[in-house]
């Protein structure tokens, strides 16, 4: 069911997507800026990730040899995904003609799209680290997918609606009640956006070691314009699991329906959740160590069972 | 009862504190150590305090009022004392072992809780009380304690399984019917802290025979 077409809704729609991937790669940055000044560094500048993608795209792109069409169209397609899963979050407004298309199921679906491409693209070449990456990749995923659904589910219980922009308009309307459902969803989210975004306690997103990668080790084939697209594309994902936090657990403030002031001011409400939630991710980051591969599964068990503890306690205590 | 603490407030926030209680024994469920155990049971007598003080403040029952300081004496301030006298003098603070893994433990927690939930229904729908909802919840959490005795192997941590479990049937009762009479609840804490004190001999004693807290070994003692 697609809403009406208008011309003010594909606008924001558009305005929203181009924010979006202009503004993901800040977002990183200002995630690394805070870990350096956390840890008593100077930190490289919170547009670092702008020039570090301005100089890959300058560079030619090296392909291995024996590299099949599939590792050339992975970083676009991964590009895409994220492209599209950024259109369907409300960010600014809820307004948005798109979102009707897919609903927070096929969100996690988009996600997982990404990231099957993005695994048979490092064991496409055929090199021991990329294919390492790739198993691994493929079992954290496997393990925080459940987790992240039964979060989704959570927050549409609440609002009978799985699609994000109605979930949004319910939770930012309902009157001021304390949800313990939502607490406890909201912490099994966090630690599942910690896993997804390979940070620390899962993956060291700044590590030098191939054997602890897992995002890195499956990337470390790529060069070149191909290499800034997928660091593109992970920070495009760093900013859709905070848009989605900040959608379910602290929805005031984004625009509802088409109002244009509303749009204009959810910007800067935007803008200062986001720069909070970059600061308590790099303090997270900084308060804890790199936990041991084998002990991701209990981490993630954690966080499934935080979520489905949120459902029952969202059936017998908020019914 | 003031102005901004409307009844449905309160009932919120007793429902919250319910689910905090719920959260920390799935934390004891799944620590490894003994140091953070003790603390955690800590913070269970903590959080039942508060919520006691909650149920005492929206019921106006005075004797809640005395069931919540005995709790806070009893259970955060004397017996998590005695058990970190009791690890230093023990000297065990070692990991904890467990007999099933922790993933495999709180599987098993969730189908617990689930059971519970769906035992409490029928009675919590009968009921009148302000806690009526968290019946279910005070359930789950004896049960999950019941599951943390039977998946140690060492004693410290069962007689922690053991204080957690008196814990949540005090819970219980503050669910169900506003707390049980004084006297009642002066015997239990007694027994509690008696029972503590004797096991702590205890485990004197069976360190002495085995040179360990397992308590697999006591299988071996037979007849001769």
């Amino acid at each position: 069911m697609l809403s009406e077409f208008s011309w003010a809704g594909a606008s924001a729609q558009l305005t929203e997507i181009l924010l979006a991937v202009l503004l993901a790669p800040l977002l990183l940055g200002w995630v690394n800026q805070c870990r350096a000044w956390l840890q008593n560094k100077s930190g490289p500048g919170v547009l670092r990730p702008y020039l570090m993608l301005r100089k890959l795209m300058a560079k030619d792109a090296v392909v291995a040899h024996g590299a099949s069409p599939l590792f050339r169209t992975a970083p676009y397609i991964v590009f895409g995904c994220m492209v599209l899963a950024v259109a369907i979050v409300p960010t600014l407004g809820t307004d948005l003609p798109y979102a009707p298309a897919a609903d927070a199921i096929a969100l996690v679906g988009i996600l997982a799209l990404a990231r099957v491409f993005i695994s048979l693209a490092a064991m496409d070449i055929g090199t021991a680290f990329g294919t390492l990456g790739a198993r691994r990749e493929m079992m954290i995923g496997f393990l925080a997918e459940p987790a992240l659904l039964i979060v989704l589910f959570t927050a549409s219980l609440i609002s009978q609606s799985t699609s994000l922009a109605t979930t949004v308009e319910t939770l930012s309307h309902r009157e001021l009640a304390i949800y313990p459902s939502l607490a406890f969803a909201g912490v099994a989210f966090t630690m599942v956006s910690l896993a997804e975004n390979a940070r620390i306690p899962v993956d060291n997103p700044a590590t030098h070691l191939e054997l602890t990668m897992i995002h890195e080790a499956m990337v470390l084939e790529y060069s070149g314009r191909h290499l800034a697209l997928i660091e593109w594309a992970a920070s495009l994902k760093l900013f859709v699991y905070s848009c989605v936090g900040i959608a379910l657990f602290f929805p005031f403030g984004i625009a509802q329906g088409g109002d244009a002031a509303g749009l204009l001011l959810a910007l800067p409400t935007l803008a200062f959740k986001l720069a909070i939630g970059g600061f308590l991710l790099a303090v997270i980051e900084t308060l804890s160590a790199k936990m041991r591969i084998f002990r991701a599964p209990e981490f993630l068990g954690t966080a499934f069972m935080l979520a489905v503890l949120a459902l029952l306690l969202h059936a017998l205590l908020e019914t | 009862m003031s102005q901004f603490l409307t009844p449905a407030l309160t009932g919120q926030i007793i429902n919250l504190l319910a689910a905090v209680l719920l959260l920390l024994s799935f934390a004891m469920l799944a620590q490894r150590r003994i140091l953070s155990l003790i603390d955690l049971f800590a913070a269970q007598g903590f959080v039942l305090t508060l919520s006691t003080a909650f149920v005492a403040w929206a019921t106006g029952q005075t004797h809640l009022w005395w069931s919540a300081g005995l709790t806070f004496a009893l259970k955060v301030l004397l017996l998590p004392w005695i058990l970190h006298r009791l690890i230093r003098r023990l000297n065990v603070k070692w990991d904890v072992e467990t007999l099933i893994n922790i993933p495999t433990t709180m599987l098993f927690g969730l189908l617990l809780v689930i059971l519970a939930f769906n035992l409490a229904q029928p009675v919590s729908a009968l009921a009148g009380t302000i806690t009526k909802g968290t019946l279910g919840i005070a359930l789950a959490i004896v049960l999950l304690s019941f599951l943390m005795m039977i998946t140690r192997s060492k004693a410290v941590p069962q007689v922690i399984g053991f204080l957690a479990m008196e814990n949540s049937l005090f819970f219980a009762a503050t669910a169900a019917t506003y707390g049980m009479p004084m006297v009642v609840e002066l015997g239990i804490a007694l027994d509690v802290l008696v029972g503590v004190i004797i096991l702590g001999v205890f485990f004197f004693q069976i360190r002495e025979r085995f040179d360990s807290l397992d308590i697999r070994h006591l299988e071996k003692l037979k007849e001769e």
